[in-house]
């Protein structure tokens, strides 16, 4: 295997950290398995949207009557049609959503505030016949000055995208109206003065490009506004509870008129927690006479359209002391929240020196609206333009004052008991074991991994270097609800709601095996939908296998004292003088297993059921510390990864494969975020590149095999020690790379993505 | 518009339908003929989510007018596993962990028979070099990679049918 | 009293102090204390009678959960900051 598991102590389970196959695999292999846009229903219309060409424009007028002629086209809609929610803030469960933001951005109402912005949606008969009558559809735009960089945007003079939005600054807001939505600071000891005091102080300012998730399935929704004001929507979402109040709230309609189930689920990284379709695809169908309508969006539009993360520009300074302890450390960060407020910059702020004990602080944030998409959730929100900054000023500040980078990172290490740069204490965290992890891997003392562009070696265009960084994420707990109950032969039916997006049917169901004490295939985990399950959050903030699997733990042990119970009653004793291992429940020389008891349930009390819902804050941030050879090709301006390690601390690892994964997946989009995706707009705002073509995320060939090291520092808030980790190995790759970059070249890359172009430029080639 | 009847072999089974000569294959197969385990990931050919075999070649489906067809055996996602069970592929990907999400899995084990029926013991060069033409945003490939390569093992000591 | 940090923005309400004891069994109580000292302070961390929704309380290292209601103790430590939920950038939504 790529992996190795690293255990500070290692209790005895059984079934956690196995390797199960996934109990969805065979549907998943044989192309069974029900996503999103594979729903079908009788009399299923098709419904398309009409997007703006203009990124910033006064919407005149719109003519729909030629496209509602059109013979097979049974309903056109425009922002027209739906109320227009007040600004109101919907506590959405992890935590607060403009719905007023979210409705304009699922449908125009005065002005379209970005390149490829719904203007109005078509139902017909076939998808083609209704991409034919967006064709017939008159809109008549002023066009208004575009506003697309971080830093023109917030500029007193610059174009407004809302007239009414203010600069929030900790609950005071500006007199006069601006583009920067918010301004966070956060600030501990006396910066200036350190920075006097300090040997060695570096400073730069890094750019980031906009960028997106990725996912392959694009967004997709399936609707039927039924004739008695039920609605039923399918749809591929990573948020089903929290997309059912969107809708609900932007249809003006009680949320217990709708039913969510989630599809299969290709892909979300964060782009699928809220709502763009669903509530077109809602008022579609019941224009059309309550007939279901049926959304999918090509890949232009998903480009074009939905939640990219910001592009951003990033200024830090950081300072050390001889003996190299970092005294100082000052960040300036403004990121693109797109056209409505919400980019992740306070995200970014946390992130962004969370690995490092340091005294003296200052992050300064502003989230500003730009002329592109509203920016959506992306795999550790901000984290990875932060780390690429403050990841490169650490390699630098280890190069001057010539210490190794990760003898550097650990001697700043952050610890149990260490501050946050944004005050908070840490508890139990695993940075250090991440960083001796990586440094007692044999990646890091072995020779620079072999030439893949050159062989034979004699190239001296072709550098090789090596770069080192580490990345933090916050987790989450959020809420979950989930069943289980015990059929007959001694089997669990687990109904859960947290959609499956990588795994987690198999890491939820071995938590509910382990508590138990039944094997993994004895549990056959369903996710439903919205009216058969309680409430739970997303999936999202790496928070599925810790919270919904807290729930399976505690649903094992409540199913576990009714068993208890019941023997009890056969037995005639007490329940708690039942003994139960492994399956086997125990007492005065009686013996009886699981099986034999759930045989005889009805004769001992009837059904065995439990429910839970829980919520944990003892979730633990996770840290992770990355290696990375590369090449640099210096006549082309090529970058290629030759040999990439990454370290983590996991907890736990329930299903090491998938946490193994976990780390493979964030790495290889932190590398496309780090070498070439980026959005590449003209002047007047228009996307160039909404194709798979232009917008290049890495394939198998851009990429050697991804090893992987699961350093587990059991999370004391859960029973089986895990912690999240999806998104913290997104964090450390632009950083890394950057870094390998320089010592390869000597050049110190500052603009992501690192392209061909880039390179050459900064080398001064071009 | 005029429409074409179209027969073809797929998944072994002679099938006849109707489409408009401007229908792709793709949407032939999952809206025509219910085959929804081929997916679409970007219509344009630039993904692989999509892949069959036509005679015996590896294609975008996407990029294949239905009417073109006609006549040619096409194999999907469907017709990969045999009577008795799964292909070698898909039990390698099962075991691997080679998916995540699972919407590119379709294309990559159609791909990946493709390989396997070309080139039944590629080194990992060649596997990724094949594989090049499917996205996946899940895995970062590394374990899809050893999965097709564990899968031309077992073939070679077993050649699946 | 449990140990109050407070936010940089609102530093200047504090004449720059930074860390204040207060006393309070509560978070709510623990602000209405600071608006006794500091009047304003309130407005800027709650939105009618409820915690402004792109503020989270975290006391210990610990986020709470119950928002005002939340007990606090002497040896607390308590801060205010911007909401992130992991993931989740419709955390950082901001009501205008
Ligand atoms: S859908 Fe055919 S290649 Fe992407
Ligand atoms: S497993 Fe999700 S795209 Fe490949």
């Amino acid at each position: 295997m790529s992996g190795e598991n690293q255990s500070v102590e290692q209790p005895t389970y059984r079934v956690v950290g196995t390797r199960p196959i996934r109990p969805d695999g065979v549907d998943k292999v044989t192309g069974r398995a029900i996503f999103g846009a594979d729903v079908r229903l009788s009399g299923m219309l098709y419904g398309r949207v009409l997007r703006s060409p203009h990124a910033h424009a006064r919407i005149k007028s719109i003519d729909t009557s030629a496209a509602e002629a059109l013979p097979g086209v049974k309903a056109v809609i425009t922002g027209r049609d739906f109320p227009d929610p007040q600004n109101k803030v919907a506590a959405s469960g992890e935590g607060t959503v403009n719905l007023r933001s979210l409705a304009h951005n699922c449908i125009a109402r005065d002005k379209v505030l970005y390149f490829g912005h719904a203007v109005a949606a078509v139902a017909a008969t076939t998808p083609n016949l209704a991409e034919e009558a967006l064709k017939l559809i008159r809109v008549e735009y002023e066009p208004l000055p575009v506003v697309l960089d971080v830093l023109e945007a917030m500029r007193p003079d610059a174009p407004l995208l809302h007239e009414d939005l203010r600069t929030n600054e900790m609950g005071q807001r500006s007199e006069r109206p601006s583009n920067v939505a918010n301004h966070t600071r956060h600030e501990r000891g006396d910066v200036e003065k350190a920075f006097a005091e300090a040997a060695v102080v570096v400073e730069r300012e890094f750019r980031t490009s906009m960028v997106h998730q990725g996912y392959i399935e694009p967004q997709n929704g399936t609707v039927l506004w039924n004739a008695d004001g039920q609605i039923s929507v399918w749809c591929s979402t990573q948020a089903p509870f929290d997309e059912r109040s969107q809708i609900a709230e932007i249809l003006d309609v009680p949320v217990s008129k709708i039913k969510l189930t989630p599809a299969e689920i290709g892909g979300g990284f964060g782009g699928k927690l809220s709502v763009y379709l669903e509530p077109l695809a809602a008022m579609l169908s019941k224009k059309a006479g309550h007939k279901p309508v049926q959304m999918v969006m090509n890949r232009a539009e998903v480009l074009a359209a939905t939640g990219p993360t910001s592009g951003s520009c990033i200024r830090v300074k950081m300072g050390a002391d001889r003996n190299g302890c970092i005294v100082a450390a000052q960040a300036w960060m403004a990121y693109e929240a797109g056209a409505f407020p919400g980019s992740p910059v306070d995200a970014g702020a946390g992130v962004i020196f969370a690995p490092y004990r340091i005294p003296n602080v200052r992050i300064d944030a502003y989230d500003v609206v730009v002329n592109k998409p509203r920016a959506g959730a992306y795999r550790a929100p901000g984290g990875t333009n932060a780390a690429f900054a403050s990841e490169s000023v650490i390699d630098e500040l280890a190069e001057q004052l010539g210490i190794d980078p990760l003898e550097f990172r650990i001697l700043n290490g952050a610890k149990e008991g260490d501050r946050r740069a944004d005050g908070p204490v840490y508890r139990r965290i695993g940075f250090i074991e991440a960083a001796q992890a990586a440094q007692a891997h044999p990646h890091y003392s072995a020779p620079l991994a072999p030439s893949r562009l050159d062989p034979t070696g004699k190239n001296p265009a072709i550098k090789r270097g090596r770069g080192v960084a580490a990345g933090f994420w916050f987790n989450w707990g959020g809420k979950s609800s989930a069943w289980a109950s015990l059929n007959p032969d001694g089997t669990v039916s687990l109904i859960e709601g947290s959609p499956d997006i990588g795994g987690s049917r198999a890491s939820i169901a071995m938590q509910l095996a382990e508590s138990l004490g039944v094997r993994f295939e004895d549990v056959k985990p369903a996710v439903v939908d919205t009216d058969s399950v309680g409430y739970n959050d997303a999936t999202g903030g790496s928070r599925v296998t810790f919270g919904t699997g807290w729930v399976a733990y505690r649903l094992g042990q409540k199913l576990k004292q009714q068993l208890k119970e019941r023997a009890a009653l056969l037995w005639d004793v007490s329940p708690e003088q039942v003994q139960v291992e492994a399956g086997m429940f125990s007492c005065n020389g009686h013996r009886i297993t699981i099986q034999e008891l759930a045989a005889k349930m009805h004769e001992t009390g009837g059904p065995i059921v439990a429910g839970d819902t829980f919520e944990s804050e003892e979730y633990g941030p996770g840290f992770g510390v990355h290696i990375v050879d590369l090449e640099v090709d210096t006549e082309t301006g090529k970058v290629q990864i030759l040999r990439y390690t990454a370290a983590q601390d996991v907890g736990r690892a329930i299903h090491p494969s998938y946490v193994e994964g976990q780390l493979q997946g964030g790495v290889a989009q932190g590398i496309g975020w780090a070498l070439n995706e980026e959005y590449v707009y003209d002047a007047d705002g228009h996307l160039l590149n909404a194709s798979f073509l232009d917008y290049r995320i890495p394939t198998a060939l851009d990429l050697p095999m991804i090893d992987t090291v699961l350093v587990e520092v059991p999370n004391p808030g859960h029973p089986y020690g895990v912690r999240g980790v999806g998104e913290t190995p997104i964090v450390p790759p632009a950083g890394a790379v950057a870094n390998a970059i320089y010592h390869a070249t000597g050049v110190r890359m500052t603009t992501l993505p690192m392209s061909p172009a880039r390179i050459l430029e900064a080398l001064g080639k071009v | 518009m005029s429409k074409t009847l179209v027969q073809a072999r797929i998944n072994g089974e002679e099938v006849a339908f109707v489409c408009e000569p401007n229908q792709t294959l793709l949407e032939v197969l999952r809206n025509t003929l219910g085959l929804t385990g081929t997916k679409e990931g970007c219509s344009n050919g630039n993904c692989g989510a999509c892949n069959v075999i036509l005679d015996g070649v590896l294609v975008n489906s996407c990029l294949v007018l239905a009417v073109e067809v006609a006549g040619k055996s096409v194999t999907t996602v469907e017709g990969i596993a045999g009577p008795n069970g799964l292909h070698p592929i898909q039990q390698k990907f099962l075991e691997h962990a080679a998916l995540q999400c699972g919407i590119c899995t379709p294309g990559f084990i159609v791909a990946a028979k493709a390989l396997l029926d070309h080139n039944p013991h590629p080194t990992e060069e060649e596997a990724r070099r094949w594989l090049a033409g499917n996205l996946c945003r899940c895995t970062g490939y590394d374990k899809i990679v050893r999965a097709v390569l564990a899968a031309a093992e077992v073939l070679q000591a077993a050649p699946a049918t | 009293m449990a140990r109050v940090w407070i936010p940089a923005l609102l530093r200047g309400m504090t004449g720059g102090q930074s860390e204040i004891e207060v006393a309070g069994q509560t978070v709510g109580e623990l602000i209405d204390q600071l608006e006794v000292r500091y009047p304003g302070i309130r407005e800027r961390l709650m939105d009618g009678d409820r915690l402004r929704p792109n503020i989270a309380v975290i006391i210990d290292g610990v986020r709470s959960r119950q928002g005002l209601r939340q007990p606090v103790n002497d040896t607390n430590e308590v801060h205010f900051v911007p909401a992130i939920s992991g993931g989740c950038s419709e955390a950082h939504e901001r009501s205008r």
